[in-house]
């Protein structure tokens, strides 16, 4: 089914702190955009996934979505996976239109756990409270930390990947910290978990994003502008607890990569530009890792010199991703890959033809990865 | 980072079902793990089957104490008041001879390094006992 099902359109609301906000509406916003982008018609859609927001969890969120928008879609509801589960929704829907389930597909999220709850990135991990375990940015920690020992990985290597993506960040004027960052910069930035500094996590922002799929066939017959193809998807889940990992350094990312370029007809040095899910550096190097753009323990090496800057062999996070565009969990990495296959991102790479885009959740426990191309 | 509770108590661990045995047996001096009567697999955190062969079929059994440093992170940030006056703080992912991994402190004046050999330490936290590990 590669390039059968498109992306047609995108939407977003703004990036950062929006209080007053709840999540229904910041969904209907971006959602609404997408719409317009698409060129389609609310009534059209008969598809409504959503994935569920960090800041207030909630039974049957998906249906209260559709009733605050006015649709009784076929296909329908959220799916819990955290970060990944915008691109598996997306797969979700490519599967669904390819075999007829439904036809016009809004995949949609919206959170604000900066002006609402941020728990979910700070509670304890089970008993092990007691010995202080709590929080996400340690879990990532000790990944880094292993990820050094056996590999010679340096706080300056992680630095350069905080370094390439802040930039990015500045040069887009909807990006929530348009602040830019030098690697001396870095190397003041405060631990938070060591070896994690403050300037290798990711925001904490309010927001919402929403893509528009459909068949190609639909899109050449609705005239949509330059419809994006998904050429491929793919899926793994390490899910074990950190602890209970045989190998810190290795997660399934590996296999979701494989999957998805596989279904593409494609290998990472066929990708152009990459939007790789950074809700801390560590991650970055690791699915780099793992997509095969680089030997496994390589990755450090790998990022430095530029590589993943605008100019560089692999422009990465041309937007800013999570370290400065917006820390919401993933769709605006898809976004992101929309817009450099449309040509017109603010830093866009000068004939992109290919993207990949990684999304992935709790510490590393889920992933999924989507590869696009250029529009027909 | 402001939605730590507001006590000063201990976050203490859940004593219902298999946690009465786990935190009573290190409050005795001994930390237990459990092993499958099936596969022979053994593990902790305590679950009430199998994670390998799903078998309910299992027995604790008293770890011998030596150890494994696998990784390790040291909190600067407290995100639950107890720690504040503890920062910074040292939490690190040990692995028994035995096999299974845990969650735990290592503490101790050497710089910790991947794979250096632990003992293991049980020490009193007020009325909870917790298994730390320190470098042999």
């Amino acid at each position: 089914m590669r390039g059968n099902v498109v992306i047609a359109g995108v939407g977003q609301t703004a990036f950062g702190k929006l209080p007053g906000r709840g999540t229904i509406s910041l969904n209907i916003e971006a959602c609404r955009n997408a719409l317009a982008d698409a060129g389609v018609e609310k009534s059209a859609v008969d598809a409504l996934l959503v994935k569920p927001p960090t800041s207030n969890p909630e039974f049957m969120y998906g249906s209260t979505l559709a009733t605050a928008m006015g649709l009784q879609p076929r296909v329908g509801g959220s799916w819990d996976q955290g970060g990944a589960a915008n691109i598996s929704l997306i797969s979700f829907a490519a599967m669904a239109i390819e075999h007829g389930q439904c036809e016009i597909a809004l995949v949609t999220y919206a959170d604000n756990p900066r002006t609402g709850s941020r728990h979910a990135y700070e509670k304890a991990w089970g008993d092990d409270a007691a010995y202080g375990w709590f929080g996400v940015p340690a879990g990532y920690a000790m990944l880094a930390r292993r990820h050094m020992e056996q590999f010679g990985t340096t706080s300056d290597q992680l630095g350069e990947i905080a370094v390439a993506i802040r930039n990015h960040g500045a040069a887009n004027p909807n990006a929530q910290l348009r602040q830019p960052l030098t690697l001396e910069q870095y190397r003041q930035s405060k631990w938070v978990v060591d070896p994690l500094r403050r300037d290798d996590c990711c925001l904490v922002s309010d927001g919402a994003a929403a893509v528009v799929l459909m068949s190609a066939r639909r899109a050449k017959q609705m005239g949509v502008k330059k419809p994006v193809p998904i050429l491929g998807f793919g899926q793994g889940q390490t899910s074990w607890e950190v602890p209970q990992r045989l190998d810190l350094t290795h997660t399934q990312a590996e296999i979701s990569g494989a999957t998805a370029l596989k279904m593409a007809g494609l290998s990472a040095k066929n990708i152009d530009v990459a939007q790789i899910y950074d809700c801390f550096t560590i991650t970055v190097l690791m699915t780099l890792e793992a997509y095969g753009f680089a030997p496994k323990g390589q990755g450090g090496p790998f990022v430095t010199g530029g590589r993943l800057a605008h100019g560089g062999a692999l422009p990465t996070n041309t937007s800013g991703g999570l370290l400065s565009e917006t820390g919401m969990p993933g769709l605006q990495l898809v976004l992101e890959g929309v817009r450099q296959m449309r040509g017109e991102a603010t830093t866009q790479v000068k004939g992109a033809r290919t993207c990949i885009v990684s999304n992935q959740g709790g510490i590393m426990h889920t992933h999924s990865t989507l590869v696009l191309g250029e529009p027909s | 980072m402001s939605a730590a509770p507001e006590t000063l108590e201990f976050p203490a661990p859940d004593m219902s079902g298999l946690g009465a045995h786990y935190w009573g047996a290190l409050r005795e001096g001994r930390l237990e793990f459990q092993r499958c009567g099936a596969c022979g697999n053994a593990w902790l955190p305590p679950r009430s089957e199998c994670p390998k062969c799903l078998s309910p079929q299992w027995k604790w059994e008293a770890a011998s104490g030596k150890a494994k440093l696998i990784s390790w992170v040291v909190y600067h940030h407290a995100y639950h008041p107890w720690f504040a006056k503890r920062v910074p703080y040292n939490v690190s992912v040990v692995e028994l001879a035995e096999g299974p991994r845990l969650i735990s402190n290592v503490a101790g004046e050497r710089p910790l390094k991947m794979d250096m050999p632990l003992q293991l330490s049980i020490e009193r936290e007020g009325e909870w006992a917790l298994a730390r590990f320190k470098p042999v």
